[in-house]
């Protein structure tokens, strides 16, 4: 699944030069003088200046991309200022100084008409607690966003009852949100933040309150509406597996800085940070990485074997065909053509020999 | 370390006591020692008062006013014409909502003339025949809660027609009918206001304080200054009695809005105002229907008070049943009062939880099922009247209008079972009366009044600070010295032995009752339910029962107060003891802690804070009865209060008198407050 979205963002990245979301160098800081500060700062923060007049920094000078149907996991423990950044990027809490552009467009500078009409037709959002309104059935909390826009009672609620059926509750839409489980809150959390057909969709910890099992569920269930839907996606989550199971591109955060920003495979691979590494350790590379990840030179090609692995496979799935072979595999991208070459023993010393610096080097050189 | 500071706490109460009691017998009982009683240094502000405000209202900025007798412009204060409009709007919408109810011609005059109405004769709106208001209540209740609402409602209904009462219920009605969403209206109005700006917020805080702790007596004098006398003036003191509590519970409610509810209302594109309307409020619609049930048991409680400055119905008849005391009759009022009270408490309650089907596909008789049913009950109704008439010829119509005190009564039952108990009880009750007063009750009054001001001061203050540190202990110092400095400081003493008595005795059986009931679930809920029946019934209800046993005495008022104040003592702590969490419980068990080992060592500490809060409302109930208690003959506060009332320049006393009760009121909850919230940290509750 992770390769196929994962292939998408790659054309993405090609075809379409405009990024949906763009952060440059955003910063949002807390404390009761930040104003004061700010207006002496002129523009440019001495981070150390700050921290000593007692500013905390909940985002700290995050600038990144999202593009047309990619997803952007946000990645960060408590604490870390995901959450803040992406109240950052939907507005809901005001930016201390940087610049964010929603399609182009400078979302700082939006006055709150402007804002209320991209969020009623652009931005979804999902949240960690559901936040559904009590007082409204399943089928009316999702018609909210389109009944607050304006759209007729007949049509919102025809609508919303599409939505039902697309997260799986029909027959469930007269209950009351105290009547359902964690599970199916959050469901209707979706299809209320899908309910205007938005390009951005953003999550905030969406999973986290739910059971390990139902979490699983429900992950599959996301990549499901993706899969169908082709949002652009701004994901925030302190699950490490969450994030390399459902990412495209993962940003790492740490104390509001963004440690790393990189394909899931890339972040194995190569942990820019102690920090960024210490997650790394105990992924099952396995799962995680694709042949193309770790596949080297085709210059040995005249002694392939006969087996040949796609490039976005996943290790686990080729693994026991590759290691029966006697001589490397050719890895090939979706027009059939050689790329690559995977021999077995490369294989095990790619997926076992992690904490040997020794090994570092030919990690690097396989990574690219 | 804990247990260092408490023992440190105990010594410092020891320490207090004793300066105190040094302090009361050094200090000489003389009308110039200073020590002794303070100066009435305020003496003047009730004077002051009275002419501002009549400056106010007949002098300040004069405003031409078109005047249809004499044909010409006249003079007139600002404030007199606004307070006019403000009287006539209110008058109105209570003349209507009564007339619909049981007929009349004011609403015809107030589009017409008087002229017109005494020249045509048809020109009478005519009542509705009681069987129709009765079925369309409970059509109502059925359709808003189903069933037993609906068997609730007609037995209500049906018992207030037949017992006579039906106009002046139907006079209540009306007057709560305009009041309740009055307060409603204006409660979420500040409420919203005070959400949105801090400044008005903290600006608001300490009135309402003031407002939640001043006798119920005290906002009738002003009304009456401002806005006269009659049924606009109740409504109009009902409403202002009323909205505090409302303000409160909003503003409770939209702060207790998780920020993700609100977060998820703004990324679904709503405005500010569908975000209030559409998103907060309905999302806080918990705490504001706790509110709307305030106001409602709050306009019940006033309709009986807000007799006394002319507002008619159930209440002007139960002040006067009382006055010439006619248990009986009494009795029956009560009843009316408090059916009405639990009728309208859960009508209310159901149109609020009421949801709606989208995709029913009705046809249009269904669609408007209910509708049509009270057409048909109109229809009925009036069919039955007529039908009526022809059977009952020259007496009374019972299927139209049972007029005032012409239905069943079981008035000489109940007086016989007074009589009853007067001759055969008599003896026992005036001793039992007799005893308390003289060996309890007398002794106590003297002491505290002769309680020299300066020992009074340390004793508050000190308390203060050993529970609150130095602002506390100003704060209730403040508080006293505004007391002290009025002419009725000795008044005062008298209120707060009163309420210290109710409080002391409610206090002991509300918890022991708490504790004993907090024992067993079943026992849990049956209390809880009790208590919520007790609190819809207006506080003057109590007065009933006790004057049928005990006559008009003192023993009467203390007897009131402790019924009255017991309930919030019940109720918070089997609340407290019930919320203690189950796994400490368990762990109590599993140390193998018995019955009482664990009600003194585990339940007793954890629900003490909760406990200290409802002491704290104990004490607020039982002022409060101490001053209604005024109505059967005290002489403390509230007899002044009362005097005030039939004051033509009473507003500067009434209000002063008001305040004196409302400070004692609220020095205790400073106290209680903040030491139940240091309990509450320190046990990692709050």
């Amino acid at each position: 699944m992770t390769n196929e979205t994962s292939n998408t963002s790659d054309t993405a990245h090609t075809d379409n030069d405009r990024p949906v979301i763009k952060c440059d160098s955003v910063f949002k800081i807390f404390g009761e003088n930040t104003t004061e500060l700010m207006q002496q700062a002129n523009g440019r923060i001495d981070v150390e200046a700050f921290k000593q007049a007692g500013c905390i920094f909940g985002v700290n000078n995050a600038s990144f991309e999202v593009h047309k149907d990619e997803m952007l996991i946000v990645m960060g423990l408590s604490g870390s200022g995901k959450s803040t950044l992406l109240r950052c990027i939907s507005k809901l809490t005001d930016t201390t100084a940087g610049n964010i552009y929603i399609d182009g467009e400078d979302l700082l500078a939006m006055n709150p008409k402007q804002l209320i009409e991209l969020r009623r037709n652009k931005m979804g959002m999902v949240f960690q607690s559901f936040a559904l309104l009590p007082h409204k059935t399943v089928l009316e909390n999702i018609a909210f966003p389109l009944q607050v826009k304006g759209t007729n009672t007949k049509d919102s609620m025809q609508r919303a009852m599409k939505m039902v059926e697309l997260v799986d509750l029909g027959g469930r839409e007269n209950y009351f949100p105290r009547q359902l489980s964690g599970g199916q809150q959050q469901r209707v959390g979706i299809a209320r933040s899908l309910a205007v057909e938005p390009d951005i969709w953003f999550l905030d910890e969406p999973f986290s309150a739910l059971d390990p099992l139902i979490r699983k569920e429900m992950q599959d269930e996301f990549l499901r509406l993706q899969e169908m839907l082709h949002k652009t996606i701004l994901f925030v989550t302190h699950d490490f597996d969450e994030a390399l199971r459902l990412a495209d591109r993962i940003a790492i955060m740490k104390d509001g800085v963004i440690e790393q920003c990189d394909t899931p495979a890339n972040i194995v691979l190569h942990p820019v940070t102690e920090y960024v590494a210490k997650f790394t350790n105990d992924v099952p590379r396995e799962k995680v990485l694709t042949c193309g990840n770790v596949m080297e030179d085709i210059a040995t090609a005249s002694d392939l074997s006969e087996l040949k692995v796609s490039r976005d496979a996943i290790i686990e799935t080729v693994a026991e065909a590759i290691l029966s072979e006697e001589k490397p595999v050719a890895v090939v991208d979706e027009n059939n053509e050689a790329v690559g070459s995977l021999h077995a023993s490369h294989v095990i010393h790619v997926l076992f020999s992690k904490d040997q610096p020794g090994t570092s080097q030919d990690l690097l050189r396989a990574g690219k | 370390m804990n247990n260092i500071s408490r023992h440190l706490q105990l010594t410092q109460f020891a320490a207090l006591l004793v300066v105190f009691f040094i302090l009361c017998f050094a200090i000489d009982p003389s009308e110039n020692n200073i020590l002794w009683r303070l100066p009435a240094f305020l003496a003047a502000v009730p004077e002051m008062l009275n002419s501002s405000v009549e400056y106010a209202m007949f002098e300040w900025m004069p405003i031409q006013t078109y005047n249809p007798e004499i044909e010409d412009y006249e003079d007139s204060a600002l404030l007199i014409e606004v307070t006019r409009s403000i009287s006539r709007a209110v008058l109105f919408g209570i003349e209507l909502i009564r007339e619909i109810l049981v007929g009349g011609q004011k609403t015809i005059v107030a589009f017409t003339s008087w002229d017109f109405v005494s020249e045509n004769e048809w020109a009478v709106w005519p009542a509705l025949p009681w069987t129709v208001v009765a079925g369309v209540a409970i059509i109502l209740g059925y359709a808003l809660s189903g069933r037993w609402l609906a068997i609730l409602v007609g037995c209500a209904t049906t018992y207030i027609a037949v017992f006579g009462q039906w106009e002046p219920a139907m006079e209540t009605l009306s007057f709560v009918l305009v009041a309740a969403p009055a307060s409603v209206l204006l409660g979420v109005f500040l409420a919203i206001l005070a959400f949105k700006f801090r400044v008005f917020e903290s600006a608001l805080m300490p009135l309402l304080n003031v407002a939640q702790t001043m006798p119920h007596f005290s906002y009738l004098v002003p009304v009456t200054v401002f806005f006269g006398v009659g049924d606009h003036a109740g409504a109009i003191a009902t409403i202002i009695f009323a909205t505090p509590p409302m303000i409160r519970l909003t503003l409770l409610g939209l702060k207790g809005v998780s920020p993700e509810v609100l977060e998820a209302g703004m990324m679904n594109g709503c405005n500010k105002l569908q975000l209030m309307f559409k998103v907060l409020i309905p999302t806080a619609r918990h705490d504001i229907l706790v509110g709307v049930n305030q106001v409602i048991m709050q306009c019940l409680a006033m309709a009986v008070i807000a007799s006394f400055i002319g507002a008619k119905g159930l209440g002007f008849n139960l002040l006067l049943a009382l006055n010439q005391l006619r248990i009986g009759q009494a009795l029956e009022l009560g009843i009316c009062i408090v059916l009405i009270a639990v009728v309208l408490d859960k009508l209310s309650l159901g149109w609020a939880n009421k949801q709606i089907d989208y995709f029913a596909d009705l046809s249009f008789s269904q669609r408007n099922k209910y509708p049509l049913m009270m057409a048909a009950i109109l229809v009925l109704g009036v069919l039955l009247a007529s039908i009526g008439s022809l059977i009952f010829k020259n007496e009374i119509n019972y299927f139209y209008l049972i007029p005032h005190n012409q239905g069943i009564t079981t008035e000489n039952f109940w007086q016989s079972g007074v009589d009853w108990m007067v001759e055969n009880w008599y003896a026992s009750l005036q001793a039992f009366n007799k005893g308390l007063i003289i060996n309890l009750l007398v002794p106590m009054k003297n002491a505290y009044l002769s309680m020299p001001v300066a020992a009074t001061f340390v004793l508050v203050m000190g308390i203060g600070y050993i529970v609150g540190g130095l602002r506390s202990a100003l704060v209730v110092g403040g508080l006293l010295l505004f007391i002290a400095s009025t002419e009725w400081w000795d008044r005062a003493l008298i209120t707060a032995y009163m309420a210290t008595f109710g409080v002391l005795v409610s206090v002991v059986i509300g918890t022991v009752t708490g504790s004993l009931c907090a024992q067993n679930s079943f026992a849990t809920r049956a209390i809880l339910l009790l208590c919520d029946t007790f609190q819809t019934f207006p506080s003057f209800i109590y007065l009933i029962p006790v004057i049928m046993l005990f006559g008009v005495t003192d023993t009467s008022v203390l007897i009131a107060v402790v019924i009255y104040a017991t309930i919030p003592a019940i109720r918070y702590t089997v609340e407290g003891l019930s919320n203690v969490p189950q796994s400490l419980q368990d762990a109590g068990t599993m140390s193998g802690v018995s019955r009482i080992q664990r009600w003194l060592q585990i339940e007793m500490p954890l629900a003490f804070p909760h406990i200290m809060l409802g002491i704290n409302q104990t004490v607020v109930f039982a002022l409060f009865m101490v001053i209604i208690g005024a109505m059967i003959g005290t002489d403390d506060l509230g007899q002044l209060i009362l005097k005030s009332l039939s004051d033509k320049h009473g507003i500067g006393n009434g209000l002063m008198l008001g305040l004196c009760v409302a400070f004692i009121g609220l020095a205790v909850d400073q106290i209680l407050r903040t030491w139940a919230h240091q309990r509450k940290q320190a046990l990692g509750l709050a």
